[in-house]
């Protein structure tokens, strides 16, 4: 994401975002409905639970043979002739589609809604090049047209009003449009169909990929993924290494668990198989498929402490229930992968340096750890991170101080009781009815918005002398 | 005649500095109970600020102090359903190294419970005579929800209080904004989430917000009484005592 973004410290980040009524009014009707629709329909699923445990159990195996599956995957859509890419940088990754195009003549590329791309920074690399990339996932096309980033990782345009967007296609698209989705969706999908028959590459990402059967599994609503895949002549799939499963049964688990997680469906509208490009005699189909597999940091992390968030299906269902998310949403994160889970993914590939303000992005209330479908624990692995931090010296030197100093504080009880004494002396000034307000310090980042309760007259300890 | 049960009190720094009354409240509820309520001198805090910013091998110290003063206790009741997640989820795993210290730890997990589920659990109790009367909605502080996975007792203890109306709070079971050193690092975010939580408390039209977390407490107080509410945050523990000192 932009560096100029970046520049401005995180807690600004998130204070443009909380002034922001647009986005404040989007993110509450979003977040809710996500939560609710999830709700209802694991309500009506009891096998839901079991499923999901056998679907975290399924990753944590494929991951302790990662590489095994991944050369059976290879094998086999090779075996299907497709070609296949190894990519260990994102760098990599870009230069394979580059490559691509250049050696085959493309101009334009038709997008399904991938967050592999995203990560690699894809379509400015394209447009770099000469090469003009089209989104066609309507939330995708939204931002697109925008100039910004996707937002959530299976909304990304939920930052937006439809009051908005129907702005933003009149202005974009050359019309008067009224905030009606439908009519905006006719909109986007009359003017996406003249880009699919002009493109020459479709990029999409991937939801699986089975290495029984070298099958790419791409899980959509709109169908525009579909057509990604099947119309233009060549069809690049990027992915993490980490999508990849062992066999079709181990699809239907995951397929049963994704879609209930992250829009509350059974199933979404459409799963896409893709296996290898067109052979001699179908009629439909692009002559050539690839498939990019990336790293870019995911390996290296199997054996560390951030290995459970490699399970992530990507379904955003931690996103709508994380109270920091749902205040400040998508951008303020500032990184391809927000909310909770985006937290660890960033620390993952981009270093622990790059998360030492957003580790702490959590009050750790554990609500996303209850609602993923594969059940990471990122509550405990949050905290796991910002051990790291503290250890590695990242975190800043005053607040490693703060802390040494309350260590002593909490080991010896004689200081901890002089601690007491002396808040009673120094908050006097500021006690107001029975409360403190107005302090300085840190404790002024509290008292701006809420009242403190003082230092007790006599603590309970005090007390308990004449309870006896 | 079953001899009297034991327990020990945990509680906490915030309890012990802060909201003395509850801790009062805890005392004269639990020997109503014919609970025998010890105070083992010398606690401070279960070390929970530490371990969440990641100093675990701070925390691993306090750790082992606590564990080591709450040797002797039958049972260890704590007012907050987070001290007591920290002492039950966290400690084994911190003390991990040393087997003695391990093996205390484990011991005190399986002895520590926070109030409402001592007083369900342990004492097999969910009607209390307290004079306390009004409506109030109850908090679910997410470290006593998520975290040991109650809900039940708490509620189950404010309905059988005769005079006492519970409502459901909408969104009951969403975090308030608190997070420890989260509610600093983060003020305006801490505190957008707290503004939609106490909405949603005073559309229920209570008199008293309940929770069983001093955390969560010092958070929804300190927003009510900036926003000038008629709402008051209590303690369970003095909901059942049937007295409210402020």
């Amino acid at each position: 994401m932009s560096d100029a973004l970046l520049r401005t410290p995180f807690p600004e980040r998130a204070g443009a975002a909380l002034k922001d009524t647009f986005l404040q009014e989007a993110l509450k009707i979003a977040t809710t409905k996500f939560i609710d629709l999830r709700k209802q329909s694991f309500a009506g699923f009891p096998q839901g639970e079991a499923l999901r445990d056998r679907a975290r159990a399924i990753k944590e195996a494929t991951l302790q043979h990662l590489d095994v599956h991944l050369e059976r995957l290879a094998d086999n859509v090779e075996r299907l002739g497709g070609r296949v890419h190894w990519a260990s940088t994102a760098e990599e990754a870009r230069e394979m589609v580059l490559r691509l195009c250049r050696d085959r003549g493309v101009r334009m590329a038709v997008k399904s809604k991938s967050m592999a791309t995203e990560e690699i920074d894809l379509n400015e690399a394209l447009e770099h090049a000469g090469i003009t990339p089209i989104e066609t996932d309507l939330g995708e096309y939204i931002i697109q047209l925008a100039h910004e980033k996707p937002s959530h990782i299976i909304a990304p345009a939920i930052h937006k009003t439809k009051g908005q967007v129907a702005e933003l296609f009149s202005r974009e698209l050359r019309g008067e449009f009224p905030a009606d989705p439908e009519v905006l969706t006719a909109v986007a999908r009359k003017a996406l169909r003249e880009k699919f028959l002009q493109a020459d590459m479709g990029i999409t990402g991937a939801n699986f990929a089975v290495a029984d059967t070298g099958t790419v599994v791409l899980v959509t609503n709109e169908g525009n993924g579909r057509m990604v895949t099947s119309l233009p002549r060549i069809h690049v799939a990027l992915m993490g290494v980490e999508k990849v499963i062992p066999s079709m049964t181990d699809l239907v688990v995951f397929l049963a668990i994704l879609a209930r997680s992250a829009t509350g469906q059974k199933l979404s509208s459409y799963t896409t198989l893709v296996r290898g490009p067109r052979r001699a005699g179908e009629l439909e189909g692009p002559e050539e498929f690839h498939l990019i597999l990336l790293d870019n940091g995911r390996s290296r992390q199997i054996a560390s402490t951030l290995r459970e968030a490699l399970y992530c299906l990507r379904c955003g269902a931690c996103l709508n229930v994380c109270p920091v998310y749902r205040q400040i949403g998508g951008h303020a994160y500032g990184y391809t992968y927000p909310g909770p889970i985006g937290i660890l993914l960033t620390a993952m590939l981009k270093g622990n340096e790059s998360v030492r303000e957003l580790a702490h992005a959590s009050s750790l209330c554990g609500a996303c750890k209850d609602v993923c479908p594969v059940r990471i624990d990122i509550p405990r692995m949050l905290v796991e991170l910002r051990e790291h931090l503290d250890r590695e010296k990242i975190a800043p030197w005053t607040e490693r101080v703060v802390f040494k100093a309350l260590r002593r504080l909490l080991l010896s009880p004689t200081a901890y009781r002089v601690s007491a004494t002396v808040g009673r002396w120094v908050q006097r000034p500021f006690v107001r009815q029975g409360r403190l307000r107005g302090l300085p310090l840190v404790f002024g980042k509290w008292t701006k918005t809420r009242d403190l309760p003082p230092v007790a007259a006599r603590t309970f300890r005090e007390r308990w002398k004449e309870l006896q | 005649m079953a001899a009297p049960v034991r327990a020990s009190l945990m509680i906490t720094c915030l309890g012990d500095m802060l909201f003395p009354e509850v801790g009062v409240a805890m005392v004269q509820l639990l020997r109503r109970l014919g609970v025998q309520v010890g105070f083992p001198d010398g606690q401070t805090c279960c070390g929970m600020p530490l371990f969440n910013s990641g100093y675990h091998h701070d925390a691993a110290l306090v750790a082992a102090r606590t564990v080591k003063l709450f040797e002797g206790a039958d049972h260890v009741v704590v007012p907050s359903g987070s001290c007591a997640w920290m002492v039950r989820t966290e400690y084994p795993g911190l003390l991990k190294h040393d087997p003695a210290l391990h093996a205390a730890a484990d011991s005190l997990a399986r002895r520590t419970r926070e109030l409402s589920q001592f007083i369900v659990e342990v004492l097999g109790v969910t009607t209390i005579e307290s004079p306390f009367k009004g409506k109030v909605t109850y908090h679910d502080s997410c470290h006593l929800l998520r975290g040991l996975g109650e809900s039940a007792s708490p509620r189950a203890l404010l309905r059988g209080v005769p005079g006492v109306e519970l409502v459901e709070l909408p969104g009951a079971d969403e975090c308030c904004g608190f997070g420890g050193s989260f509610s600093v690092r983060l003020p305006e975010v801490s505190s957008s989430i707290l503004d939609k939580k106490l909405a949603n408390v005073e559309s229920t039209g209570a008199r008293c917000l309940v929770a069983c977390d001093a955390g969560c407490l010092m958070q929804m107080a300190g927003g009510l009484s900036r926003r000038g509410s008629a709402v008051k945050a209590v303690h369970l523990a003095q909901v059942l005592a049937g007295e409210v000192e402020r």
